[in-house]
């Protein structure tokens, strides 16, 4: 490209560049409205105050630790430990209230300090012992869900205080469940860390170029860590809140969480090579996750079609997200 | 070089036909006809952004031409990808090579192609066949040896076996010595010459005029997509050249001011690493700017990055104005007010992904009250956008689209907002067009004239005879001498550099 032809055609470029910046969360939003709508006609029980609220908190834990997630994918690495890690925190979170008497608020941040815990692991194995992430964290799936088993010997921990069904079943301001409060907070405090804080440019940084951010004067070791450490935390929070659902720590809780926290996150379009993914996009993934699993009940849908449907539109998702880029990388040459 | 082939009497193995490409919004490559003869080294030279590489691509079959055809050995080309140029004896050498580094150099050279029937690899062939290869590439290593083992020089010569290894009629070489030191850019022109000699056309993108001028037969220049014209190197000098590429005319391509020289900024003692690094000491004064020289591998790069932190050492001492410093990692030479740009950009200078705002900002980001400002953030990427005349549609545009003199101007920004005092450039001109470089050169005058001190590192010697103040010259990890200005000449920094001559 020349300066001439450049200056003729940068202002369109430079639209066009926005604009694919935005298409492939534009193309899960899209994919949500329709469903959306889709499921509005099919089903008269869907567009209820109950329904839509019912699938707000069933969102909360996978939207919680996705933010999380998102974090971790931006820097080109990935936790596969989450739902280990979130039955862990459910399950000892549980045991203060249950075995130490501890109010829920204190047990509900013991639960999340276990994850960050985790996480810290997490990190250190990835930035210090220099694991690759998809090892560190696999290994940290297995010691966990051991953790969880050895302390709980495999039982369910009951005998909760009824306070702790807040954070899992309660509402606030006329009816609006607290899950869906969380989800809001959550998403707000990870967009600003995204966009706003050295944490989040970092990770963006580092995710694209771990030697330029590293000659860049980017302590990477530190921040890398945290990424983990923030991931393992709303881990374990959300953790807190699938066992406040459930009124109990469930030692078999989360199996193959991990999957879909991943799927909200890549079909929301971050890119697992790093550098890309946005909180509002994972949010958006995680619903339209969230609505074909409550569609699928609505309407009769035998379950077991929900999982080939989901991954069909991981597929999907990420074969556009690479071919927009692809058009962007060969128009820009 | 005197022309081994006859101009229109042969029959040319490639020819393009008023080719066009067309990109969303960029028409790349505009109507080219181009005839590439056998046995010719055809150059084809132009800023970064001309269309080489588009029609290197059009060529090589990677993208599929908007119109016009491409002929070769007088054939008319259906578009069918990359394998099917090589089918037609197309092959490329890219600059960042496409080898399997696990595997070795006979199963790269075979890649696909492997000897041996019923899926099953016939390996003793394939070894034979590869040791005859190497010969005739002039490498002199054993098929067996991994990919991963060998240097760069190595690597290129075995991308360009495998050129021949299908039988090719044009190679195409994509700044070949981009990565070479002086002596393997010798020997690589040694090989090209002998391909030539058995009637194979190369086709060679180049930005270096001294090198067009050493190996090119006839010369293309390409602007704004078209061809400005074809001729024989005979008809051409260096002004010429640069003027038909520019299409205007560049007055000093090393602006150089006068700068007043005053005290001692940076001071290196006996910095050691390994092999690598034996006791090197040097001195930076207060709007000097110093050349660093020698062979590659010599250990240029490594000092700097031995200073800078971004290696560890096992020993020496580094002094800032005055002051002991401890430099443990980039972090602490940064603080301290030191900066390096590094020699590959893409690689450990950018985040590709992101836009030309933070990658500006990434090493001292505008913080006020915890969270980043955004709109400071957006202001120093204008102010520095202006300042360094960084040609970008907007300053939130990632970088990954700008071109190589652009996205250098990127670097160069992060340096300043880091109020470095002591700059190192590795290869500042590396990659970019001769427009960028003389505004590069200037730049680094500018710098020099604020009274900050300027290390630049560079193979390509008029740059340092032009720009700097002194030149250290480094051969086999240590100083082999340092040259003043007024002492200058370039036998005596090659002497130093390949040990003819004593440490002066």
């Amino acid at each position: 490209m020349t300066e001439g032809t450049a200056n003729g055609t940068a202002r369109g470029n430079a639209l066009r560049e926005r604009l694919s910046d935005f298409v492939s969360q534009l193309a899960a939003a899209g994919a949500l409205i329709v469903v959306f709508a889709f499921l509005s006609f099919a089903s008269p029980d869907f567009l209820t105050a109950d329904n839509l609220f019912n699938i707000g908190s069933q969102t909360a834990v996978v939207a919680v630790i996705a933010v999380g997630m998102t974090l971790v994918i931006i820097t080109a690495g990935i936790d596969l430990s989450v739902g280990s890690v979130a039955a862990l925190a459910g399950v000892m979170g549980a045991l203060l209230m249950s075995s130490y008497g501890l109010p829920m608020p204190l047990a509900a941040l013991g639960g999340t300090l276990v994850g960050a815990a985790c996480g810290l692991t997490n990190g250190l194995l990835v930035s210090v012992a220099g694991l690759n992430p998809f090892i560190a964290t696999l290994g940290m799936l297995s010691v966990a869900r051991g953790i969880v088993y050895i302390a709980t010997d495999a039982q369910s921990v009951f005998g909760l205080p009824d306070s702790f069904r807040l954070l899992g079943q309660g509402v606030v301001a006329g009816g609006i469940p607290i899950p869906v409060v969380i989800i809001l907070v959550v998403a707000i405090a990870g967009y600003v860390v995204l966009s706003r804080t050295k944490l989040g440019r970092y990770a963006y940084a580092m995710g694209s170029n771990l030697e330029a951010a590293r000659l860049s004067g980017i302590p990477i070791r530190r921040y890398l860590t945290s990424v983990y450490v923030i991931s393992g935390a709303l881990a374990g929070f959300g953790g807190m809140i699938a066992a406040s659902r459930v009124a109990s720590g469930q030692p078999n809780y989360g199996i193959g969480l991990e999957l879909d926290v991943i799927a909200a996150a890549v079909i929301g379009g971050a890119s697992l090579f790093g550098g890309q993914g946005t909180v509002v996009g994972t949010l958006i993934g995680a619903f339209l996750i969230a609505l074909i699993r409550n569609g699928a009940v609505l309407l009769n849908v035998n379950t077991f079609y929900q999982q080939v449907i989901i991954g069909v539109i991981i597929w999907i998702a990420v074969f556009w997200d690479q071919y927009r880029r692809r058009k962007l990388a060969s128009a820009s040459e | 070089m005197p022309s081994k082939t006859e101009v229109g009497t042969q029959e040319p193995v490639v020819r393009l036909k008023d080719v066009s490409k067309e990109f969303p919004g960029v028409l790349a490559v505009d109507g080219v006809d181009l005839d590439i003869l056998p046995g010719e080294v055809h150059v084809v030279a132009g800023e970064n952004g001309a269309g080489k590489s588009t029609l290197m691509k059009l060529l090589s079959q990677v993208e599929r031409p908007s119109r016009g055809t491409v002929e070769i050995s007088g054939d008319p080309v259906e578009y069918h990808g990359p394998g099917h140029a090589q089918h037609l004896g197309v092959a490329m050498v890219y600059q960042e090579f496409a080898l399997a580094p696990d595997l070795s150099v006979a199963e790269n050279l075979y890649l696909g192609r492997e000897p041996g029937r019923f899926g099953f690899v016939n390996r003793g062939k394939e070894m034979e066949e590869a040791g005859s290869l190497l010969r005739r590439v002039g490498l002199n290593v054993r098929p067996g040896s991994l990919v991963a083992g060998l240097t760069v020089a190595e690597m290129q010569r075995v991308e360009i076996a495998k050129a021949l290894a299908i039988d090719a009629k044009v190679v195409i070489m994509d700044e070949p010595t981009a990565t070479l030191a002086e002596k393997e850019i010798e020997d690589l022109f040694g090989v090209i010459n002998a391909l030539t000699d058995d009637g194979i056309a190369i086709l060679y993108i180049s930005h270096r005029l001294d090198e067009i001028f050493r190996i090119a037969d006839r010369v293309t220049v390409m602007r704004d997509g078209k061809i400005v014209d074809t001729l024989p190197v005979s008809e051409l000098d260096e002004d010429k050249l640069v003027r038909l590429m520019v299409g205007r005319e560049i007055s000093n391509l090393y602006p150089k001011p006068e700068v007043e020289i005053g005290d001692v900024l940076l001071r290196v003692k006996g910095v050691s690493r390994g092999e690598k690094l034996r006791d090197c000491t040097f001195e930076v004064r207060t709007g000097e700017v110093l050349g660093f020289a020698g062979l590659v591998g010599a250990g240029r790069t490594e000092l700097a990055r031995a200073v800078f932190g971004a290696d560890r050492v096992d020993g020496g001492s580094v002094e800032l104005e005055g002051r002991t410093l401890k430099i443990k990692k980039p972090q602490d030479a940064i603080e301290a007010g030191i900066g390096y740009l590094t020699e590959d950009r893409k690689g450990e200078g950018l985040a590709l992904q992101l836009g030309v705002d933070q990658n500006i900002t990434l090493a001292n980001l505008p913080m006020t009250r915890g969270l980043i400002s955004l709109k400071e953030e957006g202001e120093i990427a204008r102010r520095r956008r202006d300042q360094l005349n960084i040609r970008t549609p907007s300053i939130r545009r990632r970088v990954q689209v700008l071109s190589g003199g652009n996205q250098q101007k990127v670097v160069v920004a992060r340096w300043l907002e880091t109020e470095a005092r002591v700059l190192f450039f590795d290869e500042p001109a590396r990659g970019i067009d001769v427009g960028a470089k003389a505004e590069m050169f200037g730049l680094i005058g500018d710098l020099a004239k604020e009274g900050r001190g300027v290390v630049v590192i560079s193979s390509y010697l008029p740059e340092l005879l032009n720009m700097c103040d002194r030149i250290l010259v480094m051969r086999e990890g240590e100083v082999a001498g340092v040259i003043g200005r007024e002492e200058f000449s370039e036998e005596r920094v090659i002497a130093l550099a390949t040990g003819t001559e004593e440490a002066a």
